[in-house]
C-alpha cells in the first residue's frame, strides 16, 4: 500500500475530516490522494498561519482538523501556535514534509531544516521523525495522541521517507 | 460614530449568534459591552479572525459573524480567496473599517488612503460584498443575516477607541463555553 493512501486511511480512521494543505513538492502525492477523499473537506489556504485558523475554528465546530504544510512553514506559524494554538490548547496534527534533510536536492531547504527541530523543541511541541518508509506504522498512534492531549504535534517527514527524489 | 459606538448599537442583534472577534481592543469592548458564551475573543495572533470563522462556518450550520478589522484583514489578505472559494452561506466577514491600527494607537493604514478592501474582496472573487457607513450598521449587518448568503461587510468609521478593561479571562474557558454554546 502507498504512503500517501496509508496516511489518508488513518486520517479517516481518527475521524479527521477538516485537512489544509499547502503544497511541497514531497507532499504532492498525499495532497492529491486527500483531495480525492469524499471524508474529507480539503481547504488549501495560501498561508500556514491562515490554515491554522481554519483548523482552528473547524475544531470549535466539532470537526477534527489537520495541517499539511513544509518545515519552512514553522517560520511562518510560530506566533500563530503559540498564541492560538497552545493558548486555547487545541489539538492540530501537523503533517510537515522535512525539507533539506537527506537526499535533499535543493541547498536553500537546508537553511530551514537546522533550525527545524530546535523551533519546535523550543515551542514545547512533541515531534516525531518519519525516516523509512515504515515509520508510517506510527502516524495512527500520533493521531490519536493529539486528539488526547490537545496540542500541536509535528510529524517531519523527510525525502527518505518519501522516496527520494530519484535521479535529481 | 467610533468602533465602540457601532458594537453598542449592534450588540442586540449580535447578542444569539456565534461571534468571532478581533484581536486586542474590539474584543476589550465587546467584552464589556455584552460579553456572552456565544462570543470567541481572539487575545493574540492579528489577522486569523476571518479564517477561524471561515473554519467554524464551513464545520457547523449555525450562522458566524466575525468582527475584524482593516489592518487585520490587510496583514492575512489571502483569507479573502479562500473566502471567495469556500462558500458558507453561514458566512458574514463584517470588516470594522476604520481606516487605522486602533489598538496600537490610531496608525493609519492604507485604506484609509487609496486601498478599498471592497474592492479586494471582489476581486479575490467574494460575491456578495457591501460596503456601509457606520449608522447603517445594524440595518446591513440583519440583512446579511437574513439574507443568509455568504456576504463580506465593509463598515467605513472613524478611528478611535473607547477605554475598556483588558480581559482576564482564561483563553481556555473562553475557548470552552465557546465550543458548548456551538455544540448547543
Ligand atoms: C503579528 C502582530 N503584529 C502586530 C500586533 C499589534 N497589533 C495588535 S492589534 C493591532 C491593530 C489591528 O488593527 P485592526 O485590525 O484594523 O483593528 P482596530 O483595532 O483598528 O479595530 C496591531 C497592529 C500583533 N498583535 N501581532
Ligand atoms: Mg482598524
Amino acid at each position: 500500500m502507498s504512503i500517501d493512501r496509508r496516511i489518508a486511511d488513518d486520517l479517516v480512521a481518527n475521524g479527521v475530516s477538516f485537512v489544509t494543505t499547502v503544497p511541497c513538492k514531497q507532499l504532492a502525492g498525499v495532497i492529491e490522494e486527500i483531495d480525492q477523499r469524499d471524508d474529507i473537506f480539503h481547504i488549501p489556504s495560501n498561508k500556514e498561519d491562515e490554515g491554522m485558523g481554519l483548523c482552528a475554528g473547524a475544531w470549535m465546530g466539532g470537526k477534527r482538523p489537520a495541517i499539511i504544510m513544509q518545515n519552512t512553514a514553522i517560520g511562518v506559524t510560530i506566533n500563530t501556535l503559540a498564541t492560538l494554538i497552545q493558548y486555547y490548547r487545541m489539538p492540530l496534527p501537523m503533517l510537515i514534509s522535512y525539507r533539506g534533510e537527506l537526499r535533499e536536492p535543493v541547498a536553500c531547504q537546508v537553511e530551514m531544516a537546522v533550525h527545524t527541530k530546535a523551533l519546535l523543541a523550543q515551542l514545547n511541541i512533541p515531534t516525531y521523525h518519519f525516516h523509512w518508509q515504515k515509520d508510517v506504522e506510527e502516524f495512527d498512534n500520533i493521531l490519536k495522541y493529539t486528539f488526547m492531549c490537545n496540542k500541536p504535534v509535528a510529524i517531519l517527514t523527510d525525502a527518505n521517507f518519501w522516496g527520494g527524489y530519484g535521479d535529481q | 460614530m467610533i468602533r465602540s459606538e457601532i458594537l453598542k448599537e449592534i450588540a442586540p442583534i449580535l447578542r444569539d449568534q456565534l461571534v468571532v472577534c478581533n484581536i486586542g481592543i474590539p474584543s476589550q469592548e465587546l467584552h464589556a459591552i455584552d460579553d456572552q458564551p456565544t462570543n470567541f475573543y481572539m487575545l493574540g495572533t492579528m489577522g486569523l479572525a476571518s479564517s477561524i470563522g471561515l473554519g467554524l462556518a464551513l464545520a457547523q450550520p449555525k450562522p458566524v459573524i466575525v468582527i475584524d478589522g482593516d489592518g487585520s484583514v490587510l496583514t492575512n489578505l489571502g483569507t479573502l480567496p479562500t473566502i471567495a472559494n469556500n462558500e458558507a452561506n453561514n458566512y458574514i466577514l463584517m470588516i470594522i473599517d476604520n481606516g487605522s491600527y486602533g489598538s496600537t494607537g490610531d496608525q493609519p493604514t492604507y485604506t484609509g488612503r487609496k486601498t478599498s478592501l471592497a474592492g479586494m474582496a471582489r476581486a479575490a472573487g467574494c460575491e456578495n460584498v457591501v460596503e456601509v457607513q457606520d449608522v447603517d450598521t445594524g440595518k446591513a449587518l440583519q440583512a446579511a443575516i437574513d439574507g443568509g448568503k455568504m456576504t463580506v461587510m465593509v463598515v467605513k468609521c472613524d478611528s478611535g477607541n473607547a477605554k475598556m478593561p483588558v480581559i482576564t479571562m482564561d483563553p481556555v474557558v473562553i475557548r470552552d463555553r465557546f465550543m458548548q454554546a456551538v455544540a448547543s
